[in-house]
């Protein structure tokens, strides 16, 4: 017995297809109460006056797209070491969730700018480094779909994965260099004294945990896609070889 | 791979012009600047540095899909693999050779065309220091495209799009030794961080590309 058993695709089928309704029913209970909370129910701040609101899109979002990028990088390495398919798939079906993650983050973010900084983008670090991590979502997927062969596929984008988070963890802190730009620091760490205060955290809390699920919820479905759309590949291939056969 | 390198060497310069190609881009590029942005020198003397860099980094990746394209065509490559050297090695003689027919080429005309840019006196020699320094990460970060992509029909457009992402921090920390340079501010900080970036991407990146090109001929 160990964790490994539940890579095997068709258990993965099984223990996925019965959690799979709980996690999106519970995004969507945490997405919809976090919003209503975050949009209605919290004061405006003193001096963003309610443009703040924008903060229970824009945060949820902008973690995700990092997360998800890390758990491509981890499901690449399992594939790596391993060979798991199911791993595999996994990464790939999270590259297209995540690459619209860092567009939420960087429309809302332009959005959120031009009320309050007086202009929709700078070329602020952290600005930057997120629009970095667009075009490494964007080659990643491109080397998928340019690929035949799902394996070679699946070996080169791993590759491509692991020399990505180096070179983009680089340019996260290449781009610091210039200067420290209009975006705020961290303001949800939880050893610090001066934070957000626990008005907008709770329901932000509420708003990260529905992304979250949010994010396993597609990433399952996908990956399930994936896996149904391999198994009907291989079936029609089997009855093609057996009709020649005859 | 002293003869490997011979040998890439030789046929870069002897067949079709590989050779020449990424210099004359780089001209156009900078003759075309003064066209986009107008003639003020002072203008131009100030975007001169990173006119220059991101000239030399197109240029270089023009030729970034004949690394390996040609040699997997005519089943070079295969032979490559088995031979007794390791394929790590290969990748450096590929990528020294790519670097000797465009990076110290673009590295030596860049002072010629900062002429025509108005560079400032004292960009001059840290401009040429920081493309020596550079351009050897972009040719082996170049190598890693170009084996992710050596086996696909229009690779060239998608090794771009890998690629170019790859180049940023080398093309951040060039940039600003050659900016800090022309305008006469201290360079060792820049000049450091890109020195390592470079000797990283030079020890570390043949092992990834020797990965995907087994993975390409498998």
């Amino acid at each position: 017995m160990s964790i490994w058993k539940y890579a095997n695709p068709a258990l993965f089928m099984g223990w996925s297809g019965r959690v799979l309704p709980v996690v999106a029913a519970l995004s969507a209970l945490c997405l919809i109460t976090g919003i209503v909370w975050g949009f209605f129910f919290t004061p405006d701040d003193y001096r963003q006056g309610s443009t703040v609101k924008i903060i229970y899109l824009h945060v949820p979002s902008a973690m995700m797209a990092i997360n998800a990028w890390v758990m491509m990088l981890i499901a690449s390495l399992i594939w790596l070491i391993r060979r798991h398919h199911v791993s595999a798939l996994a990464a790939r079906a999270a590259a297209p969730v995540g690459m619209v993650m860092t567009l939420i983050a960087l429309a809302t973010g332009a959005i959120w700018g031009q009320p309050m900084w007086g202009t929709w983008w700078v070329w602020d670090p952290r600005l930057t480094s997120f629009l970095i991590l667009l075009l490494f979502y964007f080659g990643y997927i491109a080397l998928w779909s340019a690929i035949d062969d799902p394996d070679t596929a699946a070996d080169l984008t791993s590759i491509l994965c692991l020399v990505g988070s180096v070179f983009a963890v680089l340019s996260r802190y290449a781009v610091n260099f210039w200067n420290q730009g209009l975006h705020q620091g961290a303001s949800l760490s939880l050893d610090k004294k001066e934070n957000v205060s626990d008005v907008f955290w709770l329901p932000l809390l509420v708003c990260i945990a529905g992304f979250v699920l949010f994010f396993v919820a597609l990433v399952l479905a996908r990956t399930r896609t994936e896996i149904r759309l391999r198994r009907l590949h291989a079936l029609r291939l089997r009855l093609r070889m057996s009709e020649g056969a005859e | 791979m002293i003869r490997l390198l011979l040998r890439d060497l030789k046929l870069a310069v002897r067949a079709g012009g590989g050779f020449g190609l990424g210099l004359g881009f780089f001209l156009i590029v900078v003759v075309l600047v003064p066209f986009a942005m107008g003639p003020d020198t002072s203008r131009l003397s100030s975007i001169a540095p990173g006119v220059l860099w991101l000239g030399a980094l197109l240029a270089c990746l023009l030729s970034l899909d004949r690394i390996f394209a040609l040699d997997h065509e005519d089943g070079t490559l295969d032979l490559l693999a088995t031979a007794p050297i390791p394929l790590e090695g290969v990748v450096v003689a590929k990528a020294a050779a790519h670097w000797i027919v465009t990076g110290l080429p673009l590295t030596l005309a860049a002072p010629g065309l900062g002429v025509l840019l108005n560079l400032p006196s004292d960009g001059y020699l840290w401009l040429l220091v920081s493309l020596a320094i550079g351009t050897p990460a972009l040719s082996v970060i170049g190598a890693f495209g170009a084996a992710l992509t050596v086996g696909l029909k229009r690779g060239g457009l998608l090794l771009s799009l890998l690629v170019l992402p790859l180049y940023v921090p080398t093309l951040i920390f060039g940039a600003e030794v050659a900016r800090r340079g022309a305008e006469g501010l201290a360079v060792v900080t820049p000049l450091l961080l890109l020195g390592g970036i470079t000797a990283g991407a030079v020890a570390l990146l043949p092992f990834a590309a020797a990965a995907a090109l087994r993975i390409n001929l498998r």
